[in-house]
């Protein structure tokens, strides 16, 4: 048992109380403070998913409370995946800031520092109680960043996004309420093995509890009818908030994932979400898709290609096997690197073209127009899914992961037409910003060098994804051979052993 | 008791609903207040009643599960804490947008000319 596993909870906390102390001295020294601890993140990510990789699953029981009693830390191998994503968001959203103008007001980052926590906390919390408070945690930073800035736009929208939230962790407590009521443990290992011995007549109650709980997961997801919120929080964030919240959505298919496919799909209510996951992950491709196809600011565009994303990834969820889990992981990890790169370019390119910002209409000449339409035909390419980057590998591998029948044409069909409104819809974007252009104005600023680092860096990473796609596929079936059968996460939670003296 | 509890419960829990899908700020903070309440008796309730039983071992013949009351102390202070939050935006989301409804359009102003200048004057 190594200390290191509690690093990506603590090492945030702890820096973002820091920063807040530090609100009135120099830039420079909260910048640095806020970049080092988020690169010390990343170093740690590395080592948990290195560690993982090996066939580690490393537990960590807070307090000396031997599990099921304790609250325990689990970093197994999509723990670790999850918060190596997550950490390089953080640190490209911290080297945008530099650029921002507000950065000193309202402590941004050490509200990146909270946001943080609560997502790493989410990631490797192997009790699902606290897995609500970490939900918690992150959800009060994200309302805090949502309106960050200030003005009617955000205050709207925070407004729609935090009560809806409110009523999501309340629906959260029920089905927590249910699931302890029912069996009596809120340890995720623990709780998996006392649901198959639970009887007949009281399944029906845990169902309730299961389904009660895919709704909040869902609304943390977007999926189709809880999606609404979305669109409107994401395109008026601040950018390098609007990236971080890509990591948000991802939460909520994770926690599905590791709670419902882990816990809730065994018998007495084996196959309960099928029925559930299928149409609304083909209805969620298909309302994204038309949103996307409306969307009149870029922003808007990328968040609505964002609830596509998510259809598809409750797809793969629907699938249910090995390959389909390797699938999502990879799409997802490429889906989140993307839209925040995206989020980011966005708001280089609404800086230069003035009082146009990102509304998809005639506009002044950008300045950089060249190497800023280049950088978007790129990210424009990976979103929608084209050869040769790595959103196309990511649908090859579900389209390929589907059970051949009725599923396989559904999936098939939803998937490709989607893809084609996006590019239909990103083509259209992309010439309109570039070539339907006025005479050039050229007092805009030109994009600072910690946003070229910044955006490069995660389009470098997508790049990444597939010329060393061979290793991160290896490192995702492994993963997805652990998800369908979690024999191994559960011996290593209940044998973990305290320290006695 | 336990028909007291599930009625009370009810009604915290439709009360609260009611008031959520209601327009304006205020009653929809209400209503999550209200839904926060019933929702955190809920918990408690599922440790399962009992009279006169401390949640510790030992203390008396029978004993409480102390489990579900750590976790709705929990849950109070994580609710208590956003309620202040939803309070605090509720006032900026007036002050930035002029009115209370939740939309930020005030359906009740009928004159255009009206809502500009009180725009004008809030400004």
């Amino acid at each position: 048992m190594s200390h290191l596993l509690i690093a990506p909870i603590l090492l945030p906390a702890l820096t973002a109380v820091l920063l807040v102390f530090l609100a009135r001295s120099s830039l420079k020294v909260t910048r640095v403070v806020s970049l080092v601890s988020a690169l010390l993140l990343l170093y740690v990510s590395l080592v948990f998913v290195v560690q993982s990789g090996a066939g580690i699953i490393e537990v960590y029981a807070l307090g000396n409370w031997a599990p099921p009693f304790g609250i325990v830390l689990v970093a197994d191998r999509l723990s670790s995946l999850m918060l190596l994503v997550n950490a390089v968001l953080v640190v490209a959203s911290i080297i945008f800031t530099f650029n921002v103008k507000a950065e000193r007001n309202d402590n941004l980052q050490p509200l990146i520092h909270f946001l943080t926590m609560g997502v790493n906390g989410a990631f490797l919390t192997g009790d699902l109680f606290n897995l609500f408070v970490f939900f918690e945690i992150m959800l009060i930073a994200s309302y805090a960043l949502t309106i960050f800035g200030g003005g009617k736009e955000r205050a709207k929208a925070g407004l729609h996004y935090v009560v809806l939230n409110l009523v999501g962790s309340s629906l959260f407590i029920i089905g927590l309420g249910v699931v302890y009521g029912m069996l009596g443990t809120m340890n995720m290992a623990d709780l998996a093995a006392k649901v198959t011995q639970v009887p007949a007549e009281s399944a029906p109650i845990i169902a309730a509890a299961a389904l009660v709980l895919l709704l909040v997961f869902g609304l943390k997801s977007a999926i189709l009818p809880l999606y609404f919120w979305l669109p409107r929080a994401y395109s008026n964030a601040i950018a390098p908030v609007a990236a971080l919240f890509a990591i948000m959505t991802k939460v909520g298919i994770y926690s599905i994932v590791r709670v419902h496919g882990m816990i809730f799909n065994q018998q007495p209510i084996v196959g309960l979400l099928e029925p559930w996951l299928w149409p609304i992950a083909l209805l969620t491709i298909a309302a994204g898709s038309v949103g996307v196809l409306g969307a009149k600011r870029v922003r808007m565009q990328i968040a609505y290609a964002i609830i596509i994303s998510v259809g598809t990834m409750v797809a793969a969820i629907a699938i249910n096997t090995a390959d389909a889990m390797q699938a999502l992981f990879y799409y997802l990890i490429h889906s989140t690197w993307i839209t925040a790169a995206l989020f980011l370019l966005t708001e280089v390119i609404a800086l230069q073209r003035g009082s146009m910002a990102d509304s998809i209409v005639r506009g002044p000449q950008i300045r950089q127009h060249t190497l800023l339409a280049v950088y978007f035909f790129i990210g424009a390419i990976a979103l929608v899914g084209m050869p040769p980057l790595s959103g196309f590998f990511g649908k090859v591998l579900l389209l390929k992961a589907t059970p051949t029948g009725a599923a396989q044409v559904w999936l098939w069909t939803i998937i490709l037409v989607g893809s084609l409104a996006t590019i239909v819809a990103f083509g259209r974007t992309g010439s309109t910003l570039f070539w339907r252009v006025t005479d050039l104005k050229d007092s805009k600023a030109k994009v600072a060098i910690s946003s070229w680092i910044s955006i490069s860096g995660l389009m470098l990473l997508t790049i990444g994804l597939v010329i060393f796609a061979e290793p991160v596929l290896a490192y995702l079936a492994v993963l997805g051979t652990q998800l369908i059968d979690p024999t191994h996460y559960f011996n290593a939670v209940l044998s973990t052993e305290v320290i006695t003296r | 008791m336990e028909l007291i509890l599930a009625i009370v419960i009810a009604v915290l829990t439709g009360t609260g609903i009611y008031l959520m899908l209601r327009a304006r700020t205020f009653p929809v903070v209400l209503g999550l207040t209200l839904f926060t309440y019933a929702v955190n008796l809920f918990l408690f309730a599922m440790g399962r009643l009992h009279y006169n039983a401390p949640p510790v071992i030992n203390m008396s013949d029978t004993h409480t599960d102390p489990l579900p009351q750590a976790l709705v102390l929990t849950a109070i202070v994580i609710g208590f804490a956003m309620t202040a939050f939803v309070v605090v935006l509720a006032l900026r989301a007036r002050a930035d947008l002029g009115n209370d409804h939740v939309d930020g359009i005030d359906i009740a102003e009928p004159e255009p000319a009206e809502t500009q200048a009180q725009e004008e004057a809030n400004s």
